[in-house]
């Protein structure tokens, strides 16, 4: 495959069907839908009364660094993006992901592991939209 | 109990992100660059979830409760409307203008880097701004 080794695409897949574990256990032992966005933006819903399962969910994912630096090393990330850049990025995900009801995990997994046809369409939109997006600031700007 | 195991849940997940590189904006850029050397490595990744969750939700949508006998919340819309289009669409701009969409941003926060840091408070802004003035109004 282009630009990938055996080993990342072994790490690939197995980091897929983690996720894909992780998806189904909170669908079955919480009854939800592990949607990173839906989880936090709920928790800036006014009156919800199920913050301790979002709080918690949410508290695994930023220590799961943390555990992972226990058991490997943590990859080598290399962002170079101006602060105004990450600003205005964070602002249209926040945003489009509540407007869009799901981001990459809600619509791109579970929602095509549902086979939901709003989630397989929001997904190729936010795809053909995201590949527009770095097209313009990569080959045109 | 409940909370355990959503706290299990979110820790898979984030492990599985930082495992599968997407929590490396790079390798998000490179799946999205498809007129530059094209990364394959997302689409493993979702092949890989959607393949084990599956099963997990089509035995869940049999059930009236979970196993631990919380109510099952599906999502019963199946309009495609402009909302889902304009917000998908919105996403994918913020998302290709850096590489971060909300797990993999969360999952880097305990780097303690400023970049992911400035992305999240600006996600909290923009979700906040939904609930402000982008929540759907009740049609009487």
């Amino acid at each position: 495959m282009l630009e990938l080794n055996l080993q990342q695409v072994g790490m690939a897949i197995a980091g897929g069907v983690l996720i894909g574990l992780a998806s189904s256990l909170l669908i079955l032992l919480n009854g939800r839908i592990a949607g990173i966005s839906g989880i936090l933006g709920g928790l800036l819903h006014p009156g919800t009364n199920d913050v301790a399962w979002r709080f918690t969910f949410l508290a695994g994912l930023v220590v799961s660094p943390l555990v992972y630096s226990l058991l490997a090393t943590l990859p080598l990330v290399e962002v170079e993006a101006e602060p105004w850049l990450l600003i205005l990025a964070g602002l249209l995900v926040g945003f489009g992901t509540r407007l869009g009801s799901g981001c990459t995990s809600g619509h791109g997994v579970c929602g095509i592991a549902r086979v939901s046809r709003r989630s397989i369409a929001a997904t190729l939109v936010f795809i053909v939209s995201g590949m527009l997006t770095v097209y313009v600031m990569r080959h045109l700007l | 109990m409940r909370s355990f195991s959503s706290f299990i849940s979110g820790l898979l997940f984030g492990v599985g992100l930082i495992l599968s590189g997407m929590t490396e904006p790079q390798n998000i850029i490179g799946f999205l660059d498809v007129a530059g050397g094209w990364n394959p490595r997302l689409a493993l990744v979702m092949l890989g979830a959607v393949a084990v969750s599956y099963f997990g939700f089509r035995y869940a949508g049999r059930r009236e409760k979970s196993l631990l006998g919380e109510p099952v919340h599906l999502p019963t819309s199946k309009a495609l409307d402009t909302r889902l289009i304009t917000g998908a669409v919105l996403f994918g701009i913020g998302w290709g203008l850096v590489g971060y969409c909300p797990g993999p941003a969360l999952a880097s926060l305990a780097s303690l880097e400023q970049t992911p840091l400035l992305f999240v408070l600006a996600m909290l802004v923009g979700m906040g701004i939904y609930e402000a003035i982008g929540k759907p109004r009740p049609t009487n």
